[in-house]
């Protein structure tokens, strides 16, 4: 992994597109670049700032640059057998780690140990008018000021230009093992609502055609325990299944299908939308390749108190995003003048009107 | 005359809320005297006029009031917070939120319970216990502190290491803004489409909004829980003893560390059993199931044993868990029974930089002639050293004041921060300025102004003015040597 420092040279430049007036599009590896709506702007790679800044693993932080390869910070962290809890979602071995904090997608262990910004301690931020800022910090507790570095996860580069993330790493588990059941969607969501409500060492939970995975994690002698309360039935033949899921390579997430991601309360029900479905987090997150309407699956989603996403096949008939109500859109109109006045970082990509 | 006059704009402001019951209405000096602090009692101020609505759409018609009158609003929950969040204004309205005190629902499937914002922290663990549920979060006022001021404040407490603060530990809030519109952020799923506003709201001090919903997420209780305590004759060994029990691979439910001051005032009041001799002790809970536990319990035991323990103790029972417990929540009080007046400080730090901080806090003590005792949410480096001084002699408040900034100010230097789980308020404005620079603030100030523009949620707290910081500076060069001149200053 290289170690370059390019916040001079990638704050210097979103100045120049402040004075200049001119959209910029932030990327590292373009490995998200399908991930809501394509902005016409000038490019700004920020995939040569690289660098881990600082890791210690007694004190379970790890500060790193950007433009940072996902891979490498997760081979450190291994090395070490620490982790990222929230397993962010990985496209391609380039993924970037600031990527993976802009989009704010978490993996398979979400519900469990947190998603991408419940890991988020601080960052470094390049606002719109070009000044390099940071909020947080790399301690666990912090208050002082607003969360602005939290902020950032999942605002898809629209606030700001992220330079470094502090983080909280978690040990890695002792143990795991993947149990597998026959079940219905609906056999499995009751059962996952079952499960979680009970002490077990839970970091996984899916469903997918007829069949139920449930990833147990932790020491060696508490999963043997929940292994025997729930009954074995070891998952041999997929021994990459959950990363699979992290890396969208199950054979669920290539067709060519629209690709939508439903989140809803966990213990919902099965949804009455046609389709093909990969239920994960338990139940919370839900994917579906679907010809429906973005109407119909919107309109389901929010009525049972969730939101629905058009992951992949957004166009410009369709926002990839869940539509705000009017005051809240608002709102976010406010809040992203606050920190790009001239509205030159990305965009489009998130809301066409933001 | 003037008193008059306040009177005649009081009556003026009343009588466009035709709305109100008289019961929600404070007016008289005495009453509204109960107002006049938080759980910071050095901080004192009367307010203008106190309100305690009782639905949202009362809380909507107060706040578009104050709008369109100009009129600033602090809110206020059980004002048991520690910076002074709440502190009154004279001439502004003090919203109380306290008789929002209901649970409205609770969601087993989901493990989601809705609750208004008065509702005490501990009342929602009591109320789902029943499902096998509780509510992380447990800061150490927890019998009285309620839930909407844990989120305006981003409150932690002992668990906070393994099971996160207040903002790990919501999924949705209502906030009623200053036009009076009633948001939802957040939900009950497990994220919401755009911004992420939940986590912003989460631990602004009032300055953005009016929380007067919020849905919190329940974990099932653990199986089992054990506690370890342990004696180090050097608070050094114990931090290391710390360090080595993570770099294990474990995250204790809690590591807590007292000194010996601490340890000393605390068996005095409750008689938890600690050691007295001991320059220092952890207490370590493991919790999870029941294997688990077992096996952690003697990894830890030996782990504290090579890291130089005097002493190594299991609690035997549950009755002896909860006393070994009891020492270290009342550390508060119990300070407080040896010295007439305890100032608590809330700085967090690496945890590798504690035996330099704690030596340096001592050199401060020894300068300033005042004792203090440190108590340390050692897992995760949130450090609360307790000044002792008495504010009947004269000039002592203002010296522990001035200590109590230079801890702040190290904790900076060290790469943590002023607070950690308290807030800011009024108490720790001035070292804001030295936390961030101008460019800084002015975000801040400009987030503030999205939600805020006429700057009448909370003014004065939290973020502070450029030129106040400008003065704050000054007065410190005046003083002497700036305490840290490596840091940008303005």
């Amino acid at each position: 992994m290289s170690d370059a420092d390019l916040t001079e040279s990638l704050r210097a430049h979103v100045e120049q597109a402040f004075i200049e007036r001119t959209p910029l599009n932030i990327h590292g590896a373009r490995s998200r670049a399908f991930y809501g709506h394509a902005t016409d702007a000038a490019d700004l790679d920020i995939s040569a700032h690289q660098g881990v800044i600082n890791y210690e693993p007694s004190e379970l932080v790890l500060q790193a640059r950007a433009g940072t390869r996902l891979v490498d910070i997760e081979q450190l962290l291994e090395d070490n057998r620490q982790m990222l809890g929230f397993e962010p979602l990985r496209f391609s071995s380039d993924s970037t780690l600031g990527g993976a904090i802009a989009s704010g997608l978490s993996g398979p262990r979400r519900p469990f140990a947190g998603a991408v910004r419940d890991a988020v301690l601080g960052a470094g931020v390049i606002n719109g008018k070009g000044e390099a800022l940071r909020f947080g910090g790399q301690v666990m507790k912090n208050v002082a000021g607003y969360d602005l570095s939290r902020l950032m996860a999942g605002a898809l580069g629209t606030l700001g230009v992220l330079t470094d993330i502090s983080m909280k790493v978690v040990p890695r588990p002792e143990s795991e093992y993947t149990l597998r059941q026959s079940a219905s969607q609906q056999q499995a969501l009751e059962r996952f609502a079952g499960w979680m409500g009970r002490p077990l060492p839970l970091s996984g939970a899916c469903w997918h055609d007829g069949h139920l995975y449930l990833r147990l994690a932790g020491s060696e002698a508490s999963v043997r325990q929940a292994q025997q309360a729930l009954g074995d039935a070891k998952l041999r033949e997929q021994p990459d299944f959950w990363l699979s899921l992290r890396e969208h390579s199950h054979a669920f997430f290539t067709r060519s299908m629209p690709l939508w991601r439903l989140s809803v309360p966990p213990a919902t029900p099965p949804l009455a939308l046609d389709g093909d479905w990969l239920i994960e987090w338990g139940g919370a997150q839900r994917w579906l390749h679907s010809d429906a309407t973005a109407e119909r699956i919107r309109g389901i989603a929010a009525e049972v108190g969730g939101h629905a996403t058009l992951f992949r096949g957004a166009d410009d008939n369709c926002e990839a995003f869940h539509p705000l109500p009017a005051p809240l859109l608002a709102l976010h109109q406010r809040l992203k003048k606050s920190f790009d006045p001239a509205g030159i970082l990305n965009p489009g990509r998130m809301y066409r009107d933001l | 005359m003037k008193y008059a006059a306040q009177m005649s704009d009081l009556d003026t402001f009343l009588a466009g809320l035709p709305d109100l019951p008289d019961h929600c209405v404070v007016r008289e000096s005495e009453e509204r005297r109960a107002y006049e602090c938080d759980g910071l009692s050095a901080y004192r101020r009367m307010p203008w006029l106190v309100l305690l609505p009782e639905t949202v759409e009362q809380v909507q018609a107060i706040v578009r009031h104050c709008q369109s009158s100009g009129i600033p609003v602090v809110a206020r929950g059980a004002g048991t917070g520690l910076s002074g969040g709440a502190l009154p204004l004279e001439n502004g309205v003090l919203l109380s939120l306290a008789k929002f005190n209901r649970i409205l629902d609770i969601d087993v499937a989901n493990r989601l319970a809705r609750v208004q914002p008065g509702v005490r922290n501990l009342a929602i663990s009591e109320a789902v216990d029943q499902h096998g549920l509780y509510y992380a979060p447990d800061p150490s006022s927890q019998i009285a502190c309620s839930i909407g001021g844990n989120v305006a404040e981003n409150a932690g407490g002992v668990h906070c290491l393994k099971y996160g603060l207040t903002v790990h530990n919501i999924s949705e809030i209502q906030l009623v803004t200053i036009d009076g519109e009633l948001l939802t952020l957040g939900g009950r799923a497990l994220d919401a489409a755009g911004y992420d506003l939940l986590a912003l709201l989460t631990g602004s001090e009032g300055l953005l909004g009016i929380i007067v919903e919020v849905t919190v997420k329940l974990l099932p209780k653990p199986e089992r829980a054990q506690v370890i305590l342990a004696a180090f004759d050097d608070v050094t060994k114990a931090g290391a003893a710390v360090g080595s029990i993570i770099a294990a691979g474990i995250i204790p439910a809690g590591l807590e560390m007292m000194d010996k001051l601490s340890i000393q005032a605390a068996e005095d009041f409750v008689h938890a059993g600690y050691p007295l001799d001991a320059a220092a002790i952890l207490l370590c809970e493991l919790d999870g199931t029941s294997e688990e536990v077992s096996e952690h319990v003697f990894k830890v035991r030996e782990l504290l044993k090579s890291s130089g323990a005097t002493e190594v103790r299991t609690a035997k029972s549950d009755a002896e868990r909860v006393r070994f417990w009891k020492g270290r929540k009342a550390a508060f009080p119990a300070v407080g029974r040896i010295s007439p007046d305890y100032y608590c400080m809330d700085g967090t730090i690496p945890r590798k930089a504690l035996p330099q901080v704690l030596q340096t806090i001592e050199d401060l003590s020894k300068q300033y002639g005042l004792p203090v005792a440190n108590v340390f949410h050692a897992g995760d480096g949130n450090l609360h050293p307790l000044i002792l001084y008495d504010a009947n002699k004269p000039g002592e408040l203002e010296r522990t004041e001035e200590f109590g900034g230079r801890i702040l100010e190290l904790c900076i230097s060290v790469g943590g921060t002023i607070t950690g789980e308290h807030g800011v308020g009024m108490e720790k404005i001035n070292q804001m300025c030295t936390q961030f620079n101008e460019a800084e603030l002015q975000q801040f100030h400009a987030v503030k102004a999205a939600f805020d523009p006429g700057g009448l949620l909370n003014p004065g707290k939290a973020i502070p003015t450029l030129a106040r910081c400008a003065e704050f500076g000054s007065m410190h060069v005046h003083g002497g040597q700036l305490p840290f001149p490596e840091l940008e200053r303005f």
